[in-house]
């Protein structure tokens, strides 16, 4: 009973890939760019990239944005995880409601509230801001996330295994250890990678939350392009898109065993 | 596993020539006992005040339809929920307080629960692995334990490589292997097709007369409680109703539950007319008068039901000499079934009974058709007299 696509659809989805991806395209071309103007080609050149692995001050940024992402996406994986187990074990306790709300709010908070929430949040400590502020903040906004792709799991989890590990005489504590998280770890792993991601690319809250030493490598690029766009600015968005893109792919793919799995 | 496991050479089931019966001893200690227990879930008893004795090296069925508390009996035992009143003691210590990984129990879970990530091999050294034995005492338990269950060819597959029979087989070896005091079956073959469930319940007979292991097993098939079981006991919501063997719940069951739930049975409702020196004698809505040889603790005038077995029944096309036990009507439908073939008689009041009679011999045409009349006679012996 299939029907082949109507010219008007296949023209649909031409026109909305070309809104998504041609300004990326576009950029990962221009990265490529001999010349020195950005919107200017002037043949085919890998020397930007050059340029770029040169460029000491963005190699920092780049390795402090890394760091920091793969800490607060473990801190975050941790505490997401727990959240979820909270949330889909603990019966209904008083205030369930709530508690799921609030773990969800921050996925819809506009992150310039999170950030300048979290901002006066740490002046009022008088904490020092900069690489641990970021990182904390970072934690609250992605364990959210870990939350969310944890539970979707949990929920279709046959909660008869663990009884049947205790029924062979394990404890409680390595029961989790020893049948829940193998057999969950591919959405906890894809929570990881989801968290991982979104700390690499945040801009916003990490503005708010940093201080001298820690400039990640969003805000590095954006007070750069304030000065004008350089070429080297397309070759480092290139790498971004890149990792982005094998973090999203290998997500996908856990998503997908997660699926198998909990069939 | 010589030393540890008696060997009983008894494997009778059910009829009257058990040698094997401590439920009628009184000096016999019950292996497990449930005292006064009830749970509640909110509103809901799903156990109400139930008391129950299982005794060691037995084969006990549970028996009632779903929603019966029957489950939540076997997951009392097991640990998994704590009664809301009462005590569940093993041989004689309450075990209320113990959690489940400390109760010498193993459950064999309706799903089965294989670990999807071990292998068979895995799945059966877990428990062993809990309990840190050594690794060679391991391997050869679980060994012995496969070829016991014939998987040791498969030993290295994961679950999900395994047909539905040979993972109930894992599941067995696997809640086995222990050498629990008690082997708690929640619907072990719901998931098997009839061939197999069939043969599986020989195999669980054979293996539970062999290992001496007690076995608590819940169904809601009463073929196969009457089937595996020494003893078994009628769940309704929440209540064991009656327990005994299955001959004595089949033959002499106690309330009209019982017997409609057990078995295929024909209901009649009638008056006791009167108390004779030999039986009852009793007006029924049939039309006949019933007589049985029977006793009840009730008066002349109260209303009682007759249960009569359908294959307890005879099946004539010519009215029988005697007057009692006999009503006539025309056959309704017959369902040939191979073995047997179940005539529904349309009485003449319009009441439907069910007759059932073997088939003997390999006619093509049936002796008796739908549409003939027929005269249906029993024995004063034959139906059984219920107040409730």
């Amino acid at each position: 009973m299939r029907r082949g696509a109507s010219s008007f659809n296949l023209a649909a989805v031409a026109l909305g890939l070309a809104f998504l991806y041609l300004p990326m395209a576009i950029l990962v071309i221009f990265s490529f760019n001999a010349s020195r103007l950005v919107t200017v080609w002037g043949g085919w050149s890998t020397r930007w990239y050059a340029e770029l692995f040169a460029d000491g001050a963005m190699l920092e940024s780049a390795g402090v944005s890394i760091r920091l992402a793969a800490l607060s996406a473990s801190i975050a994986t941790m505490l997401g995880t727990l959240a979820a187990i909270a949330l889909t074990r603990a019966g209904r306790f008083r205030g369930r409601t709530l508690f799921t709300g609030m773990v969800y709010a921050p996925l819809v908070m506009p992150e310039v509230i999170t950030g300048l929430s979290l901002l006066l949040l740490f002046v009022a400590l008088d904490l020092d801001r900069g690489f641990w502020t970021v990182t904390i903040a970072h934690t609250t906004l992605t364990m959210c996330f870990v939350a969310v792709v944890v539970q979707s799991r949990l929920v279709t989890f046959d909660r008869s295994l663990e009884e049947a590990a205790m029924d062979l005489g394990c404890p409680p504590g390595r029961t989790f250890l020893l049948i829940t998280l193998p057999l969950i770890w591919p959405a906890v792993a894809a929570g990881w990678m989801l968290a991982f991601t979104l700390s690499l690319d945040d801009l916003v809250i990490a503005s708010f939350t940093t201080g001298p030493g820690a400039t990640t490598l969003p805000m590095r690029i954006y007070s750069q392009v304030r000065l004008g766009v350089k070429p080297e600015i397309n070759a480092v968005c290139t790498l971004m898109i890149a990792v982005v893109t094998a973090m999203l792919v290998v997500f996908s793919l856990l998503s997908k065993q997660t699926r198998a799995n909990s069939e | 596993m010589a030393d540890e496991v008696e060997i009983r050479q008894e494997t009778d089931r059910g009829g009257a020539k058990l040698g094997f019966a401590p439920w009628a001893d009184p000096a016999a200690r019950p292996l497990v006992r449930f005292d006064a227990v009830t749970k509640r879930f909110g509103e809901t008893r799903a156990v109400d005040a139930l008391s129950l004795d299982i005794f060691p090296g037995e084969f006990f069925a549970l028996l009632g339809p779903s929603g019966c508390g029957k489950s939540t009996l076997l997951r009392l035992l097991a640990g998994f929920e704590a009664p809301s009143e009462g005590r569940v003691l093993l041989d004689g210590t309450a075990i209320d307080a113990v959690p489940p990984h400390r109760r010498p129990v193993n459950m064999m879970f309706q799903n089965y629960a294989l670990f999807p990530h071990l292998t068979v091999e895995g799945n059966v050294a877990f428990g062993l692995k809990q309990e840190g034995r050594p690794r060679a005492e391991i391997a050869a338990r679980v060994a012995e334990m496969l070829a016991l269950v014939k998987l040791a060819p498969l030993a290295r597959r994961k679950p999900h490589e395994l047909s539905g029979g040979q993972r109930q087989r894992v599941a067995l070896a696997r809640s086995l292997v222990k050498r629990p005091r008690v082997l708690l079956l929640d619907e072990p073959l719901a998931a098997l097709d009839k061939q197999l469930r069939g043969e599986t319940q020989f195999e669980l007979m054979e293996l539970q007369a062999r290992l001496g292991t007690t076995f608590v097993i819940v169904t809601h098939d009463q073929e196969e409680a009457m089937t595996v079981a020494h003893r078994m006991g009628v769940m309704d919501r929440g209540r064991i109703v009656q327990v005994g063997t299955p001959a004595e719940v089949y033959e002499q069951p106690n309330s009209r539950y019982v017997a409609s739930f057990v078995g295929d049975v024909n209901l009649i409702e009638g008056r006791l007319a009167a108390v004779g020196p030999s039986g009852l004698l009793i007006d029924s809505t049939v039309g006949a008068k019933l007589a049985t040889n029977q006793r009840v603790e009730a008066d002349v005038g109260a209303t009682v039901w007759v249960t009569l077995r359908p294959e307890k029944l005879r099946v004539a096309t010519a009215p029988p000499a005697a007057n009692e036990n006999c009503v006539s009507g025309h056959v309704a439908e017959i369902a040939y079934l191979g073995n047997v073939s179940l005539y529904k008689v349309r009485l003449d009041n319009g009441f439907m009974m069910k007759a059932q009679l073997p088939n003997l011999t390999r006619v093509v045409e049936r002796p008796i058709g739908t549409n003939e009349r027929v005269w249906l006679s029993w024995t004063p012996d034959a139906g059984v007299v219920l107040t409730g």
